[in-house]
């Protein structure tokens, strides 16, 4: 009995092991989302007691701020698309068994909960958690007597550094698996886009993470061993850190991003009963982007004292880098041209995501520019910007993508009204907040300021940030909709068919749940993955494990 | 108080989303946001409309089926490579056009008609006037606490600097905003175009009480700012 009890905890399937992520990823979830309550009561009722809280001392705020966007950024939006998404899928949708390194596979889970167990420990250490803001600026994070922090900041490096291992090793093992395990005929360019993009997204991170694990170790020593590597009166220079950190953390954006365009794209051709449209360009677009994600990184340091004159290559790279992935969208947008739509909720997701990220992309061309950027810079502006871009990839890409495939993770479809009614109010509540945020930016409303009303000119934007605290908590409770699918679908859904959705990819193939060993008998591909309403097909889609001579017997 | 220009007030009740300007450069850098505003908001209409578009005319209906279509020929894929052709053409104006804006406010600094220090330090900013012998470091310096002189229509040069971590110097009227480093000193300029009292606050996170690090810009006329001086600096008629 206690065997099989901890062989299912410290299981070796991919299957589980993308459980045991999407459990941890929701959990942070919610953390990050009473972060945020937390942040916009102060912002709208400064100096108040919070619902549920009580006062919030500029000290606990600043540690809001920090935690909120290292929660949401680490602890949701990486585990959910990549760990979640990429260790469920990849062998499914390649014909493998599981991973090629199934023990490193859970490993890496279990580093991760340990970093999660670190930071979320962090919060009740003296001092409280860390304060210097999700990109942990030196000086302020090097010395505690700036932030009146304590063991926080520490618990905080230790925290990301066992986080950025545990990733390293599941994007090798993502790698490896891809490279070596495929089903017989399963070539490179009969790869799911989805699969391309998780393995796009494990590179660049593998690429761009060494120089800030460096970096943070260098903060480590700065703040314990009496080093003055960020330190100005030892001879050191806080803008080293800057580089270090966005040398990642623009990489990371596109981390974040792709594998949210992948399941975009999936679910978009299942709904939509097409074809994605220009597959090659955009696999080359997405290789495109991750290259020129490695030379943008001082546009978000135009204005921290660096060279004026490094602003302008930075401008134009960032402006370049916006050409591959025009390139997507406006292949998604012809995929959409003369296809047949069924509005279901993985789609009404899928589409949000598209909608959602336009407008975010578009914004992104203002913080791009230098010039403009002077102004906007650690305003609201930037703040609602990357909300757009951010949001629309995790939560609307995210949903999507457990709407689609939770039928195949947990064998019961989840309710298709509820699905509906969640996509609703989270769509028209996330614009409710973060709309009115551009304005509250454009009027100058700095980024990580407790209480607005201490400035004279931010007086008259009262009404506006009381609306889009409003906004918010009600964004939050309507996500109480999808709690509630989630467990009771889980319990009593509807059962689901191997393939409820008629999709042509792999892992539709087996049985749902699949199997341990996932394939009854090892698949062969025999074509690419969006064969949908072909001409000399008779049902509007030809699943990848079906040979030509299939399709021709079932043709008219 | 000087009245402001006829253009000035244009611009301000034109465009409300943003505070006043007040700067002689300011007008360029709302210009080069509303060029990108306008770019991007046709971009939105145009593309934003074709989804919703297309999900309302190809909504699934009983014996349609979808174009097997998959770009792969060069006269389908144009329907992808010419809209990106004039992405790249506009990506290009827009920044040939922010060159020249950068290069006016970051770029290159017109003769300073006044040299100030401003210091960051948790949680105040501190200036330091050279006084009327023009030098730093000698003894008629005059250091303030959060007010910051200056004569409207002069070029005002401000050398940041830091005492202890990053702050970020930011007259959101000026459209001016610049980090200030512990171990560098970075000049910025500016050149004011109203009298007036105008807010500095600091826009990067330097601790538990960065809300509320708000200095004071006054811009005084002529006149004024000759009374200002000589009441700090009373020996010097």
């Amino acid at each position: 009995m206690s065997s099989s009890w901890t062989s299912r905890i410290f299981s070796t399937d991919h299957k589980v092991i993308a459980k045991q992520y999407l459990t941890l990823s929701l959990f942070w979830a919610v953390i990050g989302a009473a972060t945020a309550y937390l942040i916009r009561w102060q912002i709208a009722h400064p100096d108040t007691e919070a619902f549920g809280w009580g006062y919030i001392e500029p000290q606990v705020y600043n540690s809001l701020v920090t935690m909120h966007g290292t929660i949401m950024v680490f602890f949701v939006a990486m585990p959910l698309l990549l760990s979640v998404f990429g260790n469920f899928l990849i062998p499914l949708m390649i014909g493998a068994k599981d991973m090629a390194f199934p023990k490193l596979n859970a490993l890496s889970f279990w580093l991760f909960f340990l970093s999660s167990a670190v930071l979320f420990a962090s919060f009740f250490v003296p001092g409280g958690a860390a304060a210097a803001g999700w990109t942990g600026y030196p000086p302020l994070s090097a010395k505690n007597e700036y932030t009146g922090g304590a063991y926080g900041m520490d618990m905080w490096l230790l925290a990301l550094a066992l986080e950025f291992a545990s990733f390293l090793l599941g994007g090798i093992n993502f790698l490896t698996t891809t490279m070596n395990m495929r089903a017989p005929g399963l070539t490179w360019f009969r790869l799911p886009v989805l699969v391309w993009m998780q393995l796009t997204a494990a590179v660049i991170f593998m690429l761009s993470v060494g120089p800030l694990v460096a970096g943070a170790i260098l903060l480590l020593m700065d703040r314990n061993l009496g080093t003055t590597f960020y330190l100005a009166d030892g001879g050191g220079d806080p803008l080293l850190w800057q580089h270090l950190f966005w040398f990642f953390g623009h990489p990371e954006v596109y981390v974040l991003l792709l594998p949210g365009v992948g399941i975009m794209l999936e679910v978009i051709t299942v709904f939509a009963r097409k074809p994605v449209f220009a597959f090659r360009p955009i696999i080359y677009a997405t290789i495109v982007a991750g290259f020129l994600s490695f030379i943008v990184w001082a546009h978000h340091q135009y204005i921290s004292g660096m060279d004026p004159r490094l602003a302008m290559p930075f401008s134009i790279t960032t402006i370049i880098i916006s050409v591959p992935f025009a390139l997507i969208i406006f292949s998604i947008i012809a995929t959409l041209w003369g296809s047949n739509i069924s509005l279901k909720s993985p789609m009404l997701f899928a589409l949000g995501t598209l909608g959602v990220f336009i407008f975010g992309g578009l914004t992104g061309i203002f913080n791009g520019s230098a010039p403009v950027d002077i102004y906007i810079h650690d305003t609201y502006f930037v703040v609602a910007h990357f909300h757009y871009t951010l949001f629309s990839n995790v939560f609307f890409g995210g949903f999507a993508g457990i709407y689609f495939w939770f039928p195949k993770m947990f064998g019961r479809m989840m309710n298709e009204t509820l699905g509906k009614i969640h996509f609703w109010l989270t769509f028209a509540f996330f614009n409710a907040v973060f709309i009115p945020m551009h304005l509250v930016g454009l009027r100058g409303m700095m980024r990580r300021i407790a209480n607005p009303m201490q400035y004279e000119f931010l007086k008259p934007l009262e009404s506006l940030n009381m609306f889009i605290t409003l906004m918010a908590i009600l964004l939050i409770l309507s996500q109480a909709v999808f709690v509630i699918n989630f467990f009771w679908s889980m319990a009593r859904g509807a059962v689901a068919a191997d393939n409820p959705w008629q999709a042509n990819t792999l892992e539709w193939s087996t049985r749902s749940p699949p199997p341990h060993d996932n394939f009854a008998s090892p698949p062969v591909v025999y074509r690419w993955p969006y064969d949908y309403s072909r001409p000399d097909s008779l049902s509007d889609w030809t699943p990848q494990d079906r040979s030509d001579d299939n399709v021709r017997a079932t043709a008219r | 108080m000087a009245p402001p220009s006829p253009c000035l007030v244009e611009v301000s009740e034109m465009h409300s989303w943003f505070p006043e300007n007040v700067s002689t450069y300011g007008g360029d850098v709302d210009g080069i946001f509303w060029f990108i505003f306008y770019i991007v908001t046709v971009w939105f209409f145009i593309t934003e409309g074709l989804i919703l578009y297309f999900i309302f005319r190809y909504r699934r209906k009983p014996g349609r089926s979808a174009v097997y279509a998959t770009g792969d020929t060069w006269s389908q894929l144009a329907w992808v490579l010419v809209p990106l052709a004039i992405v790249v053409v506009l990506d290009l104006l827009i920044d040939i056009r922010g060159a020249d804006v950068w290069a006016k406010v970051k770029g290159q600094r017109p003769p300073a008609e006044l040299v100030v220090h401003g210091v960051g330090k948790q949680f105040n900013w501190e200036f330091i006037y050279p006084g009327p012998d023009g030098k730093f470091g000698s003894e008629d310096d005059l250091a303030t606490d959060n007010e910051l002189h200056v004569p409207v229509g002069k070029v005002i040069h401000v050398i940041l600097s830091s005492k202890d971590v990053i702050h970020s110097f930011f007259l959101p009227h000026f459209r001016l905003k610049q980090d200030a480093v512990p171990g560098r000193q970075i000049p910025v300029w500016f050149e004011a175009t109203k009298t007036g009292e105008f807010e500095i606050p600091c826009a990067e996170l330097c601790g538990f009480g960065h809300s509320g690090m708000n200095g004071k810009l006054f811009v005084h006329s002529p006149e004024d700012f000759q009374k200002w001086n000589q009441e700090k600096w009373p020996v010097n008629k």
